[in-house]
């Protein structure tokens, strides 16, 4: 073979400058995270006289915040890796919030019932003994409370998928740019929900429900147990699997996919129902902490959820993000969010800081794509 | 003579109202290299993307090796051992040269018996092999392809038809964006492939090309077969006035 074939290219030779720019940008939201810990610790000590974060309830708090603004980002970092966005799921947070309570509303008058119907299901005859022995005391209502709460869970859950399927049909099948599609859907399921609760707040009186959404394992709060699970989940299924390659294909170059056999339209369609899904497990998870459900449940956190996919290295070109940053991008502003209010500053300027963070994610996305140019053509 | 690989039979495809193909009916040989020249819009691509299974023909039949292609999907084709080559690349350039060599067919393993995760590694070192094999060097396999220049992207993706052991490689202006040196590259790669029994359709604008690596010329004008050439058998002259239609 004939040696000017040989496109050798060596590994190009980097300033000391880009080098240092490339570590930065790479790893920017790590340090950056960090920085504002020791910023609000330091800043705590000082006004405040207490630790920051050597204290049980904070991290709680911290924690929760995160969970809040990860349910939102999770199914919405994929979707962004596909180069798509997903608007409407700060209110299919608050369809699947009203729902939640509507349906424990719904379903508790009957809950013993419920439960009794539940044993006969899955143990049959040797269910009887179990009837006598916790009927109406208080394990007969735990139980019956929960069979409610899982229904409700599983009911609006599924309820939640259903403008999912709504959004990924209308972006594959029908051509509509997510932006205005999923913008769309945002007044819909706003409409819906705040139809459903009756334009008001629906409040639940559910001991299980409450526990869940309040109750701590080792100090740990369970809803974030279920959102590490969730992350946990989510980090394999981009990192590790066909589905996830197939993502960042769609996101790279959509006709490569198409080209290599990828069906890209049940693919969108699984995507907007993913996002969907974990938005909904947002409104659940607020329903159960207040034990009430309303419309505006994900309002403000969508602002949020976006801010922290792209603090976690997605890029609006699609192609780009990963799981591990968005909860990094989570934290971030889950730390600002609490922080500022534990160091009694205004509550408002939350907002400022986390427009702030945007761009500065932004800025460095815009850096990152400029050094690669250089490593590419140097 | 051998029976013909790829046989199409009055293949048409509309758009709306435009008649993007009106009856186009050809043979292609194993080992040989036919030649599709037409102007913009003559319905170069798509044939090939009727072929690929991009693009499925309201009227016609194309059969490969025996096998009617009609319904199937891009996937189903590409197993038969149809692999097509695009001029805008078809890689994702996100993803590294492993993954875009596997991409739609990647290497799983089983994580502790029954957790099906990626074998990036593999993939990366079978493809390390493959580019090997044809003389070209990427400086990171683990970098994204949209890192790499177009020549060596244009090797991956033949490398990928080479690998899946494609019988009917297509190529669609597979020297458009290429240097002189990748376009002799290129150009050796059909002349090896076509010793390999491999049969080729081959897409190009430039005369030059298409003499230089065709056995035979197809010439397409407004959807219609204007006419079809040995390359041994004709001139500039004439393919030129058979792309105009005045032939």
């Amino acid at each position: 073979m004939d040696d000017t074939y040989k496109q050798d290219k060596a590994t190009p030779q980097l300033s000391e400058s880009t080098r240092l720019l490339l570590i930065i940008t790479k790893a920017w939201s790590w340090v950056f995270l960090a920085l504002i810990l020791v910023f609000f610790e330091v800043w705590s000590q000082i006004e405040v006289g207490r630790s920051f974060l050597w204290s049980t309830y904070n991290l709680q708090s911290l924690g929760v915040a995160a969970v809040q603004i990860l349910m939102l980002a999770l199914g919405l970092t994929l979707v962004i890796v596909a180069s798509h966005i997903d608007l409407s799921i700060g209110f299919i947070t608050g369809l699947a919030a009203v729902m939640a309570a509507v349906l424990i509303r719904l379903l508790d008058p009957f809950t013993n019932d419920l439960y009794l119907i539940a044993l006969d299901m899955t143990l049959g005859a040797a269910a009887e003994p179990l009837k006598t022995m916790f009927l109406g005391d208080l394990l007969g209502v735990t139980v019956g409370q929960s069979v409610s709460v899982v229904i409700a869970i599983a009911g609006a859950a599924a309820i939640a998928m259903v403008p999912g399927l709504i959004n990924g049909w209308m972006v594959s099948k029908l051509k509509v740019p997510s932006f205005i599609g999923t913008l769309g859907m945002y007044g819909i399921a706003r409409g819906v929900a705040l139809l459903i609760a009756g334009g008001a707040t629906v409040s639940i009186q559910n001991d299980v429900a409450r526990d869940w959404g309040n109750g701590t394992h080792f100090e740990v709060p369970y809803i974030v147990v279920f959102a590490i699970l969730c992350a946990v989940a989510f980090h394999y299924l981009l990192s590790s699997t066909r589905f996830g390659v197939y993502t960042y294909a769609i996101g790279g170059n959509y006709q490569a996919a198409v080209r290599a056999g990828v069906r890209v339209d049940r693919h969108l369609i699984i995507l907007f129902m993913l996002s969907a899904l974990t938005a909904g497990f947002g409104g659940i998870i607020y329903t159960m902490r207040f034990s009430a459900g309303a419309a505006q449940a994900g309002e403000p956190i969508l602002l949020y959820a976006v801010a922290a996919v792209f603090i976690g290295g997605a890029s609006l070109t699609g192609g780009k993000g990963t799981v591990v940053g968005t909860v990094i991008g989570a934290l971030i502003i889950a730390v600002i969010q609490f922080g500022l209010v534990f160091i009694n500053v205004a509550p408002y300027w939350q907002f400022v800081a986390v427009g702030g963070v945007i761009i500065i994610a932004v800025l460095i996305d815009q850096s990152r794509s400029t050094i690669d140019r250089l490593r590419s053509t140097s | 003579m051998t029976e013909p690989i790829l046989s199409a039979r009055g293949v048409s495809k509309r758009f709306g109202g435009v008649q993007a193909l009106k009856d186009v009916s050809f043979d292609l040989y194993p080992g040989e290299v036919l030649a599709l020249a037409g102007d913009n819009g003559a319905g170069k691509s798509t044939l090939i993307k009727a072929i690929s299974g991009v693009h499925h023909p309201e009227e016609g039949s194309i059969t490969f090796d025996g096998r009617d292609l009609s319904g199937l999907l891009p996937g189903a084709v590409r197993d038969l051992g149809i692999e097509t080559i695009y001029q805008d690349l078809a890689l994702a350039d996100n993803l590294d040269v492993g993954l875009n060599l596997f991409l739609g067919r990647e290497i799983v393993r089983h994580l502790l018996g029954f957790l099906p995760v990626l074998d990036r590694t593999k993939m990366r070192t079978e493809s390390a092999a493959i580019l090997q094999n044809l003389g070209i060097r990427v400086p990171d396999p683990t970098l994204p392809v949209g890192n790499l220049s177009g020549g060596q992207r244009q090797a991956i993706a033949i490398s990928r038809a080479i690998y899946w052991n494609a019988r009917l490689l297509i190529m669609d202006e597979p020297t458009a964006a290429l240097g002189v040196p990748e376009q002799r590259l290129v150009r050796d790669l059909i002349i090896r492939l076509r010793e390999r029994q491999v049969a080729i359709i081959y897409i190009s604008h430039n005369l030059n090309d298409i003499f230089a690596v065709s056995d035979r010329i197809l010439v397409l004008e407004r959807g219609r077969k204007a006419g079809e050439r040995k390359a041994s058998e004709t001139d500039d002259n004439e393919v030129v006035k058979l792309m105009m239609g005045s032939a």
